[in-house]
């Protein structure tokens, strides 16, 4: 894998004030490829996920997507933010707006699509991750799993290279979080490319082609779920491994 | 009683006057005050820093000090202007400075999420404002930006110490032709009272308005 980079990372810090939380993080995401990234709360997985599209910028290093460094602030910078989507551990569904319209808007809004037909993509979406006869009602109505499969939906009808999650199934009850990360497979096995925080281990190993364990704003480990999960090389990985599968 | 009757012109100018500089003056500070808060939200630094600047000199500073500045002052780089649109300049200033802090709080009780799931979508910085943020941040800006509009009709009462036609100064002309000050007041103060309430029922059919939409 990995012949044809989408997403690359070269030697990136980022710090929050004096606290360093990127430390000269490199990663590269194949087009195609799903990469998990696992590891210790704090330890630098969102703010990583989030200096990919740029919501946190970083203080040296490279990113880059499809080749082309991420762009300052202003339209070039919206313009690829349509290409990397974004999936959040606390869903973010527009709080005003129904489901359908949460699917559409940015279609209207960004790609200038008119009304009729960014609503018939929005439902034929909502349909693929099961929530057709959902579509006038409004986030609120909707339960934790549902919300998170609209938020899938709303992410793909912009038509993204690549989606990121950042930890989908941590906010939701144990029982909706397998009609979430059903949607999250099916959309591997259709050669979506994916960047996945995530502690579920089933999901890693099913759907992952690797794994990435972070600890303290480092890359610690990067390689093929089963090697990391059967016999993690370092210390850190045991360590948390251990204490994650305890429970 | 009937210093009512009597000078029921005097009055209806007084009145009129003191409509039109708070219908303008509000006009002014909700554009203005919009302008800022977008500034002061922005992702660019130069405008952050004029949006902050803006608000704080202007919400420090007296009113009837702005008022001296903007007609006394203006006047001396040669912008000659009638002194209705000088009164109308002052006080819509003056209030786009609580108009912008008002929308702030208001945007500022919309979740971070909103505006990053808007963001990541690939909406630009006014979309996110025009689609997301501010219509949900708008219900609660309501209320505040009622007080605001009440207070900025009872400060136009400011204008009348600079010769512009307004409810509050029919006092002056009234007492001179000798009616008793307490009438007197008893219809200018109900005067303010009509213009206040009718701003207070305009704001609370917004609120209901926007209340169900949601
Ligand atoms: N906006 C922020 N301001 C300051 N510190 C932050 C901010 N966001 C995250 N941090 C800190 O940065 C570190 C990494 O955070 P994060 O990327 O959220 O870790 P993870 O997602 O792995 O739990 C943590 O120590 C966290 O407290
Ligand atoms: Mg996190």
């Amino acid at each position: 894998m990995a012949v044809d980079p989408l997403i690359e990372l070269r030697d990136v810090n980022k710090y929050y004030g004096r606290l360093h939380v990127l430390k000269d993080v490199s990663l590269t995401v194949g087009r195609g490829e799903v990469v998990v990234v696992i590891g210790p709360s704090g330890s630098g997985k969102s703010t990583l996920c989030r200096a990919v599209n740029r919501l946190e910028t970083i203080e040296s290093g490279r990113i880059t997507v499809g080749g082309r460094d991420l762009p300052e602030e202003g339209k070039a910078l919206a313009r690829l933010r349509t290409e990397v989507g974004m999936v959040f551990q606390s869903f973010n569904l527009f709080a005003h707006r129904t489901v359908l319209d949460n699917v559409s808007l940015a279609p209207v809004k960004v790609r200038r699509r008119s009304r009729a037909d960014a609503d018939r993509r929005s439902r034929e979406l909502l349909d693929r991750v099961g929530l057709a006869d959902q579509a006038d009602k409004y986030p609120a109505q909707l339960s934790g799993g549902q919300q998170q499969r609209v938020a899938i939906a709303r992410a793909l009808a912009m038509d993204p290279e690549v989606l990121l999650f950042d930890e989908p199934t941590s906010a939701l009850d144990p029982e909706m979080i397998n009609e979430v990360l059903e949607v999250m497979r099916q959309l591997a096995r259709d050669g979506m490319t994916m960047v996945v925080v995530t502690h579920e281990m089933g999901f890693a190993r099913s759907a992952a082609h690797r794994v990435v364990f972070m600890a303290d704003g480092r890359v610690i480990e990067d390689r093929a779920p089963e090697e990391f999960f059967t016999s993690p090389r370092s210390e850190r990985a045991r360590d948390f491994l251990s204490k994650i599968l305890t429970h | 009683m009937n210093v009512l009757t009597d000078n029921w012109s005097l009055y209806g100018r007084g009145f009129l006057g003191t409509v039109e500089l708070t219908v303008y003056a509000s006009l002014l500070a909700l554009v203005l005050g919009f302008v800022m808060a977008a500034f002061r939200a922005a992702p660019v630094g130069s405008l952050r820093a004029f949006g902050t600047v803006w608000v704080t000199v202007l919400r420090n500073t007296p009113l009837t000090l702005l008022f001296f500045a903007v007609l006394l002052g203006l006047p001396r780089f040669g912008v000659v202007l009638p002194f209705t649109l000088f009164a109308v300049l002052a006080l819509g200033c003056y209030t786009s400075a609580f108009v912008c802090e008002a929308l702030r709080a208001g945007i500022n009780t919309v979740p971070r999420g909103q505006g990053e799931a808007a963001r990541s979508l690939g909406m630009s910085f006014t979309q996110t404002l025009g689609a997301v943020v501010l219509p949900q941040a708008f219900r609660s800006v309501i209320p505040p930006i009622g007080s605001t509009l009440i207070a900025l009709a009872k400060n136009s009462a400011i204008a009348g110490a600079f010769s512009v036609t307004e409810l509050l100064g029919t006092y002056k002309t009234l007492n001179e032709l000798g009616y008793g000050i307490i009438w007197t007041f008893v219809w200018i103060a109900l005067g303010y009272l009509i213009i206040t309430l009718t701003i207070s029922a305009v704001f609370t059919v917004l609120e209901k308005r926007w209340g169900v939409a949601r």
